[in-house]
């Protein structure tokens, strides 16, 4: 009996592990569990144990500025990811074509995922910059009528952020999407070609599908980055103009630093919580059905 | 993992000395191949023109960036810019450039990147060959926390490091960079340690070793390409963080980036746009070098990361 219990919980490994054990339990178990718990009471800048119910969801979704951050994160979450994904594989095809120089353009399209978020946002904050940017370039090259400033606008501010989040993300959707390209197998583009089928065909009919695991990872990768977006929005907009490109994650922190509002704001992060779950529990399911029916087949 | 590395493999083979061609002969010169080249130096020219911009521009004194000639070279380089952007730039009342900035950055991440790396090491070798009961449910914990928002931790981490008096301080910077970088590290650690050959581990034990001897004596000098991975990933991650540094270094540690963002975004007056492009630079010189060193490195280190995810 003690020998087997020995067995099962080797005090060496238990005590290597202790970091392990505190932060799962006692930061993604039991701080989530907090926050979720704050956000039932009316917590100012403190936490406090007077529940309140719901209130704070309710107050949550009768603001304004978290609608707008809520639908700021699907437009921006929908736009960058698809435009991500269909740049990048565009990229990674034509980097696929035997061309010469690869490497150099290789580290070009993937330098800036090397840099903070902040210098990215603060990047095309200058290069989008009325006084600065491509507008008073082009005027002052003669053409005095132009007019791109995308970021001062509150309906195009979010396209700003889009194209800066291409800027940073699309080098590494293709440096993955080339490599489930080359693990595609040459016979089957022999045999798409003997069979006369159109290139973009094969590509979209016979290839993309093959590479649901590189696409997957792409896509894991960039809705990570999506939902967590917020030194982007700090250095390029800071949620501006007004509140027209704040975000979730903006949002929450404003409430507990500068609003003071730890209920309502734990209320919010808790929201931002729930789609994330969501998307694991289906995951999971799905992992688990698969395993269930290969050990049947065994 | 192993898709990444056959690129990895290719480029090798594809590089010999350019007087023997190599592959099928190169077809003529068509339309297609000038497409080809075509879209990818526009798509080369929207990755590399901000970056132009700022280096010209950070070149420039004032008075040329005011004539608003954005794309033209230098008239009169100047390197003054960098100087102050390192020493003089003021972030509020206190003008001493990035330069403080940029030790914090280091105090922050050598630790947390050691402690993190050795925790998660350990882990990954616990986790492989020496499962506890409950072992793998703790891994499940800490891979769903790889994908948490990182709004819903903060607040619980703010409470509970003032209470152990570790708020705003240089350890508690250290132990959020430590905590948020084990989901990834483990992960990255248990799959490297899953791919030995399970004799070696069994072989050690028939000889006596017990954990820490076997991870000290075998695992750890076996690990050394993941390692070099984990840094990559940790460095450039941890250099390039801005939200925890804002949040949970304290004034006085504020890493690089939180001090760039003060003195691009809140400067009063006059905006020097070349000092602040000379201060962007700066900031991002660390990872653009570590990534232009380590090459490949890098890119295996971000797919190893989340293939597996």
């Amino acid at each position: 009996m003690q020998k087997s219990w020995r067995q099962r919980f080797h005090l060496p490994a238990v005590i290597g592990t202790i970091p392990m054990i505190l932060v799962a339990v006692g930061v993604f178990v039991i701080g989530i569990g907090f926050s979720v718990l704050w956000s039932f009471t009316s917590s100012k800048l403190f936490p406090t144990y007077d529940f309140v119910g719901l209130a704070q969801y309710r107050r949550l979704w009768a603001d304004n500025r978290w609608l707008v951050s809520v639908n700021n994160i699907w437009f921006f979450g929908l736009m960058s990811i698809t435009c991500n994904m269909v740049f990048g594989y565009l990229l990674a095809v034509f980097m696929d074509q035997r061309i010469r120089q690869e490497d150099l353009f290789r580290s070009i399209f993937l330098y800036p995922f090397a840099m903070s978020l902040i210098v990215t946002g603060l990047v095309w904050q200058w290069v989008l910059d009325p006084n600065l940017g491509l507008q008073e370039t082009m005027r002052n090259l003669g053409w005095s009528s132009f007019s791109f400033a995308p970021l001062v606008d509150a309906n195009t501010a979010i396209y700003a952020l889009v194209v800066a989040g291409i800027w940073q993300g699309s080098g590494v959707t293709m440096a993955i999407l080339l490599a489930g390209l080359r693990g595609v197998d040459e016979e089957i583009w022999k045999a798409a070609r003997v069979d006369g089928i159109p290139t973009w065909r094969t590509h979209v009919s016979i290839v993309a599908p093959m590479m649901k695991g590189a696409f997957a990872t792409a896509f894991v990768l960039q809705s990570v980055g999506v939902v967590r977006v917020y030194d982007l929005v700090i250095a390029m907009t800071g949620g501006g103009p007004g509140i027209a490109t704040s975000m979730p994650a903006v949002y929450v922190i404003q409430l507990i630093t500068v609003r003071q509002n730890v209920g309502q704001g734990m209320a919010a992060a808790t929201m931002m919580l729930l789609p994330v779950l969501i998307v694991l529990a289906l995951a999971g399911l799905v992992l688990w059905r698969r395993n269930r029916v290969q050990e049947a087949g065994v | 993992m192993s898709a990444v590395q056959t690129t990895a493999s290719r480029p090798m083979q594809e590089a010999p000395d350019q007087a023997t061609p190599f592959g099928p002969k190169p077809r003529r010169i068509s339309a297609g191949r000038i497409g080809i080249y075509a879209f990818l130096i526009v798509a080369a020219l929207f990755f590399l023109i901000p970056v132009y911009i700022m280096v010209v521009t950070s070149l420039k004194g004032m008075p040329e960036i005011r004539l608003g000639h954005l794309f033209n070279l230098p008239g009169d380089p100047t390197f003054q810019p960098w100087a102050d952007a390192w020493l003089h730039a003021c972030t509020g009342r206190d003008c001493n450039g990035l330069s403080p900035g940029f030790y914090n950055s280091l105090k922050i991440t050598v630790p947390s990147v050691v402690i993190s790396i050795i925790c998660a090491s350990i882990n990954g070798y616990a986790l492989t060959f020496w499962p506890y009961k409950g072992a793998n449910l703790l891994f499940g914990l800490l891979v769903f926390g790889a994908f948490v928002p990182y709004q819903v931790v903060i607040y619980p981490l703010i409470i509970g490091l003032s209470s152990v008096g570790l708020f705003a301080t240089l350890p508690g910077i250290i132990i959020v960079h430590t905590i948020f970088g084990m989901p990834i590290l483990t992960l990255l650690f248990r799959n490297f340690y899953a791919a030995m050959p399970v004799e070696l581990f069994k072989a050690a034990r028939v000889d006596g070793a017990g954990f820490w001897r076997i991870f000290i004596y075998i695992m750890l000098p076996m690990s050394v390409p993941i390692t070099v991975v984990a840094v990559i990933l940790q460095v450039t991650g941890i250099w390039n963080d801005f939200l925890f540094g804002i949040v949970f270094a304290g004034r006085s540690n504020w890493p690089m980036t939180v001090q760039l963002n003060n003195i691009v975004n809140t400067t009063t007056g006059v905006r020097e746009y070349n000092v602040n492009m000379a201060a962007t630079i700066l900031t991002a010189a660390v990872p653009l070098v570590i990534y232009f060193v380590s090459g490949r490195w890098f890119v295996r280190g971000i797919a190893a990361g989340a293939v597996k995810g």
